[in-house]
């Protein structure tokens, strides 16, 4: 794994501080939403990403704005990384007629075309396939696109993920796999309900190439994503990456996390990918306090707004109910 | 009587098989440590151990499967798929393998799987986590399914389903887990294809299932103050169906209003319609009429959602519209 970065020297201080502030975001997004969760604004399923926040951002950074994401139902960080606005998001997770898909979806499903954002998927596995068609049609057309595929270790036991990896790779299609292995699947750990001890050498069953990477360092996320798009944009077909990492909270709102020790859970925490990249940061002198604190009140300020403009979102009208069933 | 949940009835009735089968076993994804999505098989794995409440990858096809070779081999699995969604994924081994090992064989093999599932909409899951697909089901020769709607239903179909020999899909309702209702402590079984008269009256008859019994029965309750005397019937088990129950009630009352919460096209609700018109058009004093989900993608959105489930008041307004009124 990733220790020292090399990608550092190709980055400016902007960038870097682009991504604290993207995870920042991120968090912040998360802890508002399970707010509002709790205060009855936001129903149904709610699967926070907090804890997770470097992957998205470190390999949202190596890609273009053109290049298709696809990704599961714990999809609010992923979307936010791709640039979707946090006021869009959150009315989505309100239900209201200015969210991502117009109350549609909700928050397992973000979709934004306008940024390439291809969806979020609330069936295990769905995604894949879908991924390896997306990047089908960018490599009949000969369009210079990849796809970024997020995956859970659970993904990795439904048949879907072993049909869609063999396709890929036969066709050696723009597809980059990424497989947040958060170690568990709900509530089972993936120790236990998959039979590969290193998830990322899988990809070996199809030759496709793989690696693993400390899902909690933005930075090596950052370095190992651009190296591993560049490779797929220059056509040599698709790529798996195991990115190791924690959910900070449960599954959903709905989960007491019973099933993992405190101990564990603090040992995490520990490795909090915003904290460990904030010393770095300021170790460094990429940053100071400063700079870093009046991020942390602009995202804040960001959030609020996000959430004003989510509660005073007008509903969608009762007529968008047979809207979109076809287009005719 | 004992007053129980709809979960503490269905919870009771895999302890009751668990402990009275030595080779009834529960596969499913987080039916162990987490306890069950929905909370059923809270605390079983430490009562049973791993070697009964087996906690499978999330792997549907497999499960079924796994489920239906473990039948085969003369074990007695539960097979647990999370919501009733999910059982797309495993549809082929469902309907092409389990449905079919009895007749395929040609009566060598068969496979007495019980396959618990969660049907229903109306908690803002949208789309993909939304839908009833009992009907489907229901149309495989080979299949049997019941979709109980109170918890002495649920108890009581257990206990009949355990004595099948034949895959049987156990369906229960998202919405229904808390609902209460009085439960003997005495044995008694409720058995596979009888409907269950849940309401008296005279002058129409409502056949529902699952959750849109008690908004049927909503709804009947609402109407008595427009004098509107409902019957309610629970049809309980989808296959067998039990048209008898229907079609004396139907010659009674001279009329028939079928509720569901699946999409009208295709639904189970045709099925009855058409076999009361079909064998009890003399006795019609109009049209048999049907009450259904919208046909859209459940929208997430709550309102949205709530136009798009049958309510009590659609209801009401369907038994309206067939007395004239
Ligand atoms: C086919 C299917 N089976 C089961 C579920 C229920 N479910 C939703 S998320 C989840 C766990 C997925 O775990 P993982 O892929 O590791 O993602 P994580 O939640 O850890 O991010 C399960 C079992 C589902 N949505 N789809
Ligand atoms: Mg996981």
């Amino acid at each position: 794994m990733i220790t020292s970065y090399k990608i550092v020297e190709h980055l400016d201080k902007k960038a870097l501080h682009s991504y604290y502030r993207q995870m920042v975001l991120i968090r912040t997004f998360e802890e508002r939403a399970g707010e509002q969760y709790m205060l009855g604004k936001i129903r149904g399923f709610l699967h926070l990403y907090i804890g997770e926040e470097a992957i998205a951002v470190g390999a949202m950074a190596s890609l273009k704005p053109q290049d298709y994401v696809v990704t599961h139902y714990r999809d609010h960080g992923h979307a936010l990384a791709k640039g979707i606005g946090a006021k869009e998001v959150m009315a989505e997770l309100f239900g209201k007629a200015t969210g991502t898909t117009k109350g549609m979806g909700g928050s397992m499903h973000i979709f934004d075309r306008s940024h390439n954002f291809a969806g979020g998927y609330a069936i295990v596995g769905g995604q894949l396939p879908i991924a390896v068609g997306l990047g089908l049609g960018a490599s009949y057309r000969q369009e210079d696109r990849i796809v970024l595929c997020f995956l859970g270790d659970g993904a990795l036991q439904e048949g879907a993920f072993h049909e869609a990896m063999n396709m890929a790779a036969i066709w050696k299609l723009p597809v980059l796999f990424l497989c947040e292995n958060n170690l568990y699947g709900m509530g089972v750990p993936v120790s236990e309900s998959l039979a590969k001890k290193d998830i990322y050498k899988l990809a070996d069953a199809y030759d496709m190439p793989s690696l693993q990477v400390d899902g909690m360092d933005v930075l090596a996320m950052r370095e190992v994503t651009q190296e591993v798009a560049d490779r797929i944009r220059s056509g040599n077909g698709p790529y798996f990456i195991e990115a190791k990492t924690y959910r900070f909270r449960g599954h959903s709102m709905a989960d007491p996390s019973v099933y993992r020790t405190k101990v564990e859970e603090e040992r995490w925490h520990m490795k909090d990918p915003i904290a460990a990249y904030k010393e770095w940061l300021l170790e460094h002198h990429f940053a100071m306090e400063a700079e870093l604190a009046a991020m942390d009140l602009s995202v804040e300020k960001e959030m609020e707004e996000a959430v004003k403009f989510a509660e005073e979102s007008p509903n969608p009208t009762a007529s968008a109910l047979y809207e979109n069933v076809y287009a005719k | 009587m004992p007053v129980i949940t709809y979960r503490e009835a269905v919870a009771r009735a895999l302890r009751e098989g668990l402990t009275e089968d030595a080779g009834m076993f529960i596969m499913g994804e987080d039916v162990g440590a987490y306890g069950g999505a929905y909370a059923v098989t809270r605390g079983m794995l430490k009562e049973f151990g791993p070697r009964r409440i087996v906690d499978a990858p999330l792997s549907e096809a497999a499960i079924v499967g796994a489920c239906t070779g473990a039948a085969m081999g003369g074990l007695h699995p539960v097979a647990e798929i999370m919501t009733i969604n999910f059982t797309l994924v495993a549809m082929d081994q469902i309907v092409n393998h389990a449905a079919k090992i009895r007749y395929m064989s040609g009566g060598q093999y068969h496979a007495p799987l019980i396959l618990r599932t969660v049907t229903g909409g109306g908690a803002q899951l949208a789309s993909t986590h939304s839908q009833s697909f009992e009907h489907w089901f229901a149309s495989v020769p080979g299949l049997k399914v019941v979709t109980p709607a109170t918890p002495y239903d649920a108890l009581g179909l257990f206990r009949a389903v355990r004595e099948e020999e034949d895959p049987v899909l156990f369906i229960e309702h998202i919405l229904l887990y808390s609902a209460r209702g009085e439960v003997p402590d005495e044995r008694y079984t409720v058995p596979i294809g009888k409907a269950d008269v849940k309401r008296k009256g005279d002058d129409i008859t409502i056949v529902a299932y699952s959750r849109m019994t008690p908004v049927a029965l909503a709804a009947a309750q609402a109407l008595e103050a427009e004098d509107i005397d409902c019957e309610v019937i629970d049809l309980r088990s989808l296959r067998p169906w039990d048209k008898e129950t229907v079609l004396e009630s139907v010659k009674r009352t001279g009329l028939g209003l079928v509720v569901e919460e699946t999409w009208r096209t295709g639904g189970f609700g045709a099925e009855v319609a058409s076999t009361i018109q079909e064998e009890a058009f003399d006795y019609l004093d109009g049209p048999v009429g049907r009450v259904a989900g919208e046909e859209v993608p459940m929208p997430y959105n709550r309102a949205l959602e709530q136009a798009a489930i049958p309510s009590p008041e659609k209801v009401a307004a369907g038994v309206r519209k067939a007395l004239n009124r």
